[in-house]
């Protein structure tokens, strides 16, 4: 590559990524949301008193972009409840008492698979969607004409601080990794797959360069990039990997890549397989609240409190909850909030690690522009938003934001500029719907 | 129902650096300037430094108890004002003098037109352009004091050697004679990532092969001239003030040259010994047509690469 983009060097605090990952044992009760990924939430299949098994389907995806939900455990339902979701929104959840036998559903097998229609339909029927973080449904990026996907591109970039389940998936998981890709492979033509990775990942890069050599009908790469914030992020990524660059307001595909997550394409190979949907999630459990940080297999729907217990409890009250990493994640209320499909890690916390020093006025260094990979300029869109100029908002471009938080982060008046970004992304949303509805 | 976490929108962490911090740096890095000029000048300048810190500091203070706004003297930017002004002054000033030149700094320059952050030009550089103005010569040209015999050595027939030069041994203002010093504050500025290389180097690479041909391709005569006068101190730690500076690694560059030249014209051809300071300000009233001139260009905005 020639040049990078630009970034920021976060903390790492990798505290988990050397620790044995643990599986939970099977928690009391589970409660699954009907809507853990992006687009319409899933239709419940189940009513109270029904007994489920692991890999019984408790949700049906409403349409295209939306995902199946199954049960992660078997037992009993006991509730079916609206559910205060982080983002704000009620979906339904299905609570599940648990038996403690994690009995596996009969009817799960293998799928059959005969060309490419049968393997998005197999990735639909497995409720696979982006397990970085975003919940995409994953079907829906390989619904496309198999010859416009040029480079299969894999997400193990993993830049935010103490997030480790990806780089656990990528040291313990190859083999379904390669079993997925192979599957892509044959029945998707996909020739090119570049894995990106970033430096700090020593042992993930030997065991993915290993899994690359033993795949020898197509091109595998892994690609050693910078640990630099945010290399994860998907445009980032695509153009460190390729050298090309998505425009805004377009997506991967169109420049003939397609992004998924490591822990999905392992996912998708696990399904492929053996026919057991998405039930479980590795967890990166850490924080300085957590007695003890490590890496969790639990059953969707744990309580985020079960996973604390598990890992010896909470030494201190926590300040901040947080789904994902402290980058981007997102803050959740309580520890009765359960694991999610899209959930890499649960962080609890102190009051010292969450403590944010005071908003001062800004002094114009430009960190924020120096440090943003896409060139934006976060005060001048701050600036724009409190005016609630929209031509502004389009002149500087707002909507290419991504939303990593570099420029908050870097902020020496620490002045809420990605925050103001969201708002401003949302200001121009709404302009646009009034402007349609006109 | 477990009792309840605080909800924020993310980052949750922030990297630790602080407006305080930042302005803390700069302070130490114009440490050993202040020392020297102590050195060289005697303990007159140090009074001058004293005055300026105090007087820039107290006035922030009560402008912001007048207004009922927070306090903001906490930032370490008015103490940084205050030292900045000294160092540009002659040890021999009249205290009342600095006096007023931290009033019209702290006051006119920054506090009226909104705070840190909202001053057009440098309060510092204003300051003694305006001491300039108003009390003629008093404020460049500086007088013979105790230790040093010698006027200015822009003006001067003979200049002293570079040596001289180097260890800041001769007349001038405080913090501008010593060019060692300034370097030194300069590179931990750098070290700090306080500053970036660009505003300083051009700044003075472009005075420095002005000054070559201004004296027909002499390289010592061109090399006492970019180390004597204001240069480096303007250079290092004036025109590299965040707020009115661009933002950009080519605005910057920009702002670099255009305050290379223009000290060059000033001090070359027009009726004023020095030029740094007026050029300094000059490209600070430039700076936001240089920012907007010098934009990151947004990745995805352009035609696609395929």
């Amino acid at each position: 590559m020639a040049f990078y983009l630009r970034g920021t060097n976060v903390p790492h605090r990798k505290n988990t990524l050397n620790k044995p990952v643990v599986r939970i044992p099977c928690p009391k009760t589970v409660t699954i949301p009907m809507s853990m990924h992006i687009g319409k939430q899933s239709i419940p299949t189940v009513k109270v008193g029904d007994l489920v098994k692991v890999g019984t389907k408790i949700g049906e995806a409403d349409g295209y972009i939306s995902a199946n939900t199954y049960s992660s455990v078997s037992g009993k339902v006991v509730k079916l409840d609206e559910y205060l979701m982080y983002s704000g929104t009620t979906s339904t959840a299905v609570v599940i008492e648990a038996d403690g036998e994690m009995t596996l559903d009969d009817s799960l097998k293998a799928p059959v698979i005969n060309d490419n229609k049968d393997l998005v339909a197999a990735i639909k029927d497995a409720g696979i969607v982006g397990l970085g973080g975003a919940g995409f449904p994953t079907h829906v990026k390989f619904d496309v004409d198999p010859s416009r996907i040029e480079y299969l591109i894999i997400n193990g970039a993993e830049c935010e601080p103490h997030v480790t389940s990806d780089s656990v998936t990528m040291m313990t998981r190859a083999d379904d990794m390669a079993y997925a890709l192979s599957s892509l492979n044959r029945y998707l033509g996909i020739e090119k797959v570049i894995i990106g990775i970033e430096n700090n990942k020593k042992d993930a890069i030997l065991n993915m360069k290993e899994m690359a050599q033993s795949l020898t009908n197509f091109s595998v790469e892994v690609k050693t990039l910078p640990s630099l914030y945010p290399q994860g992020g998907e445009k980032v990524l695509v153009y460190h990997t390729t050298g090309r660059v998505i425009p805004t307001n377009k997506l991967p595909i169109d420049v003939g890549c397609v992004v998924i997550n490591c822990t999905t394409l392992a996912t998708i190979g696990s399904y492929l397989k053996t026919g057991i949907p998405l039930v479980e999630k590795c967890v990166t459990v850490d924080g300085g609240a957590v007695k003890n940080p490590q890496n969790v297999i639990a059953p969707i729907g744990t309580a985020v409190g079960d996973l604390f217990d598990f890992c010896g409890g909470l030494c201190e009250e926590p300040e901040k909850l947080i789904y994902g990493g402290p980058m981007m994640g997102i803050t959740f209320p309580n520890t009765d909030s359960p694991v999610l499909k899209n959930t890499n890690a649960v962080l609890a916390l102190t009051k010292k690690e969450a403590k944010l020093p005071k908003t001062t006025a800004c002094i114009r260094c430009g960190a924020c522009t120096n440090t943003c990979p896409f060139g934006l300029a976060p005060a001048s869109i701050s600036k724009a938003y409190d005016n609630k100029d929209i031509e502004a908002l389009k002149e500087l471009s707002v909507d290419t934001c991504m939303e990593c938080g570099c420029c908050s982060f870097v902020c020496p008046a620490n002045r809420p500029l990605v925050q103001k970004n969201k708002l401003a992304k949302e200001l121009l949303r709404q302009e646009k719907m009034k402007g349609e509805s006109k | 129902m477990s009792s309840l976490t605080k909800l924020t929108i993310s980052p949750h962490i922030h990297s630790g650096r602080s407006t305080a911090g930042i302005m803390r740096d700069v302070i130490i890095a114009l440490l050993p300037v202040s020392v020297a000029g102590v050195l060289i000048f005697g303990l007159r300048a140090l009074a001058v430094i004293a005055v300026c810190v105090i007087s820039c500091v107290g006035f922030e203070a009560l402008f912001n108890l007048i207004t009922k706004k927070d306090q903001t003297i906490g930032d370490f930017s008015a103490v940084l004002t205050g030292l900045l002004l000294a160092l540009n002054l002659p040890a021999n000033i009249p205290l009342w003098q600095c006096v007023i030149g931290a009033l019209f700094a702290i006051i006119v320059v920054k506090c009226l037109f909104g705070g840190i952050g909202h001053n057009l030009v440098n309060p510092a550089i204003t300051a003694r352009v305006f001491m300039l103005v108003a009390f003629g010569s008093m404020a460049v040209a500086a007088f013979p004091v105790d230790t040093v015999a010698g006027a200015t050595p822009l003006s001067a027939e003979k200049m002293p050697t570079l040596i001289t030069l180097f260890l800041g041994n001769y007349g001038g203002a405080i913090g501008e004679t010593c060019t060692l010093a300034l370097i030194i504050g300069g590179v931990y500025l750098l070290v700090r990532k306080v500053i970036t290389w660009h505003i300083p180097v051009v700044f003075i690479l472009t005075v420095f092969v002005f000054s070559f041909f201004y004296k027909g391709f002499d390289a010592v005569s061109a090399l006492s001239l970019v180390m004597s006068g204001g240069l480096f101190i303007g250079a290092i730690f004036m025109a590299t003030d965040y707020v009115t500076s661009p933002a950009t690694a080519w605005g910057k560059v920009i702002f670099a040259v255009g305050a290379g030249v223009l000290t060059c014209l000033i001090r070359y051809y027009g009726t004023y010994p020095e030029g740094v300071s007026f050029a300094i300000l000059f490209m600070n009233i430039l700076t936001p047509y240089i920012s907007k001139w010098t934009k990151h260009k947004v990745f995805g905005t352009q035609e696609a690469v395929k």
